[in-house]
């Protein structure tokens, strides 16, 4: 429904940068904001009722897999903005292992087109090899003229180091990120979870978090040498973040971000779930140590943003024996529920913070302007706020799939709702 | 126990409710009890008697029906699973991945569904993939004997195999078993080290570092890591040892990654006649079936103090008890 004119009643707007707060009302006209202040006349315009609720910048997810084109039986464009915006987010940038790739600059503008009509911004990443095949550069200047804000052979890693040294150049050129799908396959042959204790107790073959660092610590240096911007898609072990933090001290353009599950569980729980596949995704969930070391890194700053590797999959093809399973998990609908209970109550992070994980950060990784909730502005904003406790249900899922780990799991704090291109949706 | 009345007699000792296994399914052996795990043996050894008189046949599972889903190429299990159930007079279905719906591309839990609308009341399962009878116990209502699932257990090769040293020994409290070669890979490794331990026994592993799995030592809990010892030298392995149960090495594993040759794995981690001369008392097992002249020198296979024979005997008598012993889950369960 569309919502060119209205009125937030009472609002304490967060101020990302400062962490400070202002209750007050935000008129919205025509999708701009025409005013910010206490009492304001409405002149009869609808009105939401914040009060009680925080208001931020709209959060951005930097990492989705929309599944469109190819692949719509899991999710398209459509069904992954309605999960995107009931998790809270006004913004998304989606992965291009799409059918075909997301490779060259139609493929770009076709997933633009398909996401004017949403109420979410779509931001396509283009593929850095032709085909996804980590072969021979794709035309990412094109596909940046498209609309492209980064470049990722993401499900695959750029495992070429030669590639890798002329894609993050050609880069540093575009200013635009190379995400990277960090995991040297040698290292991860056949693997299905995290190689550790579990894995040798259930007999499953491991992923050692070994090709996850091996990775990181060349592309550390790869970005070094070019000055190429390079972002590790997906952190997941404790040295990973280590390698990423000594970078980070040196100088090396270098960013990060993690899945909120990767903070919030732990491989233990696929044994718990007796090898339920929604427990299975890429990276695996790794140790208690490592989950500690997500924290740690975000608290920190090594670790920039939080994402969620939204990655749907038809329920056909996730209720089948553990190591016949696609890896990956539904992410959009939960993820602030995880960072308020895992990182917010906690004290691991402070709200403000935890909000510039998903707003400042991956704007900043993407060369994305911040939206700004000031006179002139066009209206791009989340309600929310980090206290409500609640219980994530199956009714909850706006996703075209159903494969999340978290029906039933304990929430705290709950996006109500967002406004970005003159539009309201709610979530409850 | 040639007639029916004696036969009965199995039943009436077996189904008291007061010592029903506590398990529905036979997943693995991990968390099974001491008591379970010897009643299992004990209901082997009445079962082992009737293999060994001239009708070798009870009325047991009459009327009960089990089919046997093989998804993975197997003669030994399957031929030891399908004469357990006939010799409890069962019904046997067998269904074996390779020309069935499977290759049409049918998924296990539509396969299982359409079997059990078929009315069966137990599944046997081999499956590549570890952690699939877990699963098919999501799909199914019918009891679910896991065969062998990828490298995660093969219960009943460990309980025949732990019938097989306490009909040597008379127990297995308090000795030393080592099991030798591809503890990676191996689900009768992951099944024998928690019935073994869990009957008292100190068990060693040892194998080439390349097919020893990270954090072995930590396979079980806390209170049993204490009878576990992991070693890559052979002659470690043996020295004090009564058991030396040795693994199938997958000739497909030597090269790139894992190990070098199949030579030089038997140079470094063969059992050979001349450790047989050094250790006495050294009884040798292998979970079949064997490449001689890898895991064991072909003198060894042969020799007197190889049980590789009774182990396969043992394994119908344990199939049966197992299956016989679980149908009471299905009765339970109507």
């Amino acid at each position: 429904m569309t919502h060119p004119d209205l009125c937030i009643r009472e609002a304490l707007i967060l101020d990302v940068e400062t962490g400070q707060e202002q209750l007050a009302d935000i008129l919205i006209r025509g999708g701009t904001i025409a005013a910010v202040g206490e009492g304001l006349d409405a002149d009869g315009v609808p009105e939401y009722d914040a009060s009680g609720k925080r208001v931020s910048p709209g959060w951005m997810d930097m990492h989705v897999h929309l599944r469109e084109p190819g692949q719509e039986h899991k999710e398209t464009v459509h069904t992954g903005c309605r999960a995107a915006a009931f998790g809270g987010f006004t913004a998304v940038a989606c992965m291009p292992n799409t059918e075909p790739p997301i490779h060259t600059r139609d493929v770009v503008e076709f997933i633009v087109e398909r996401a004017r009509k949403e109420a979410v911004d779509v931001y396509p990443i283009g593929c850095v090899s032709k085909g996804r095949k980590g072969e021979d550069l794709a035309e990412m200047a094109d596909m940046k003229s498209g609309g492209a804000v980064a470049f990722s052979d993401d499900g695959s890693p750029v495992g070429d180091a030669g590639l890798m040294r002329h894609a993050l150049e050609y880069a540093s050129m575009l200013d635009v990120p190379i995400i990277n799908h960090m995991e040297d396959l040698d290292l991860n042959p056949h693997g299905h979870m995290n190689e550790g204790e579990v894995s040798t107790r259930l007999g499953v073959k491991g992923i050692p978090g070994l090709a996850e660092e091996v990775m990181i610590a060349r592309d550390a240096l790869i970005a070094e040498y070019t000055r190429g911007p390079v972002h590790v898609a997906h952190i997941s072990t404790a040295r990973a973040v280590e390698i990423v933090r000594d970078a980070k001290r040196r100088g090396v353009p270098i960013t990060a971000e993690v899945c909120a599950h990767h903070f919030a569980l732990t491989d233990e729980a696929v044994e718990q779930s007796d090898y339920d596949t929604h427990t299975k995704m890429h990276p695996p969930l790794r140790t208690a140590a490592d989950v500690q070391a997500m924290k740690a890194g975000l608290a920190d700053g090594t670790i920039d943003a939080i994402c969620t590797d939204h990655a749907p999959h038809a329920p056909n093809e996730k209720d089948v024996e553990f190591e016949a399973a696609p890896f990956g998990i539904l992410g959009l609908e939960t993820a602030w529920g995880l960072i308020g209970r895992e990182l917010i109550r906690p004290g691991v992070l402070s709200l403000a913070r935890a909000v510039e994980a998903i707003t400042a950060a991956p704007r900043r990784i993407m060369r994305i302007p911040m939206p700004r909730i000031a006179v002139g502005e066009k209206a791009n904003l989340t309600i929310f706020d980090e206290t409500t406790e609640w219980t994530f249900e199956a009714s909850h899922i706006r996703s075209k799939s159903r494969n999340t780990p978290f029906v039933g799991a304990p929430m705290v704090g709950r996006a109500w709702a967002i406004y970005n291109k003159g539009r309201l949706v709610e979530s409850a | 126990m040639t007639t029916e009345s004696e036969s009965e007699n199995v039943q009436q000792d077996t189904t008291n409710p007061d010592e029903g296994l506590r398990q529905r399914h036979l997943l693995g052996l991990e968390g099974w009890s001491a008591r379970d795990i010897t009643r299992v043996l004990d209901t082997a050894g009445q079962f082992r008697d009737v293999l060994e008189r001239p009708i070798r046949s009870v009325p047991s599972l009459r009327g009960v029906t089990v089919v046997n889903l093989f998804y993975e190429p197997s003669t030994r299990t399957r031929i030891s699973f399908e004469l357990a159930e006939k010799r409890l007079s069962a019904d046997v279905v067998n269904f074996a991945s390779s020309g069935s719906s499977v290759s049409k591309g049918e998924t296990l839990r539509d396969t299982a569904r359409n079997i059990e609308a078929m009315k069966i009341d137990m599944v046997v399962v081999r499956h590549a993939s570890a952690g699939a009878p877990s699963f098919l116990t999501r799909c199914v209502d019918a009891v679910v004997i896991n065969a062998g699932d990828g490298a995660h257990e093969h219960p009943t090769q460990a309980l025949l195999d732990a019938m097989t040293i306490r009909e040597q020994f008379g127990r297995i409290q308090g000795l030393r078993v080592s099991i030798i070669g591809d503890i990676m890979h191996s689900r009768v490794a992951r099944s024998n080290l928690h019935a073994l331990t869990t009957l008292g026994a100190d068990v060693t592993l040892c194998g080439p570092a390349s097919l020893l799995p990270v954090h072995l030592d930590r396979l079980l809990g806390e209170e049993a890591r204490g009878q576990v010892r992991i070693t890559t030298r052979l002659d470690e392995a043996l020295d004090g040892c009564d058991v030396a149960m040795a693994l199938r090495i997958q000739m497909e594993r030597q090269g790139r990654s894992l190990f070098p040759s199949v030579r030089e794995y038997h140079e470094q981690f063969g059992i050979q006649l001349e450790h047989l001369e050094t250790y006495k008392d050294l009884i040798v097992m292998h979970p079949g079936p064997v490449n001689r002249g890898v895991e064991l020198a072909t003198d060894v296979v042969d020799h007197e103090r190889a049980l590789i024979l009774n182990q396969v005997t043992n394994g119908v008598a344990v199939r049966m008890s197992v299956l016989y012993l679980m149908s009471d889950g299905r009765k339970q369960h109507e």
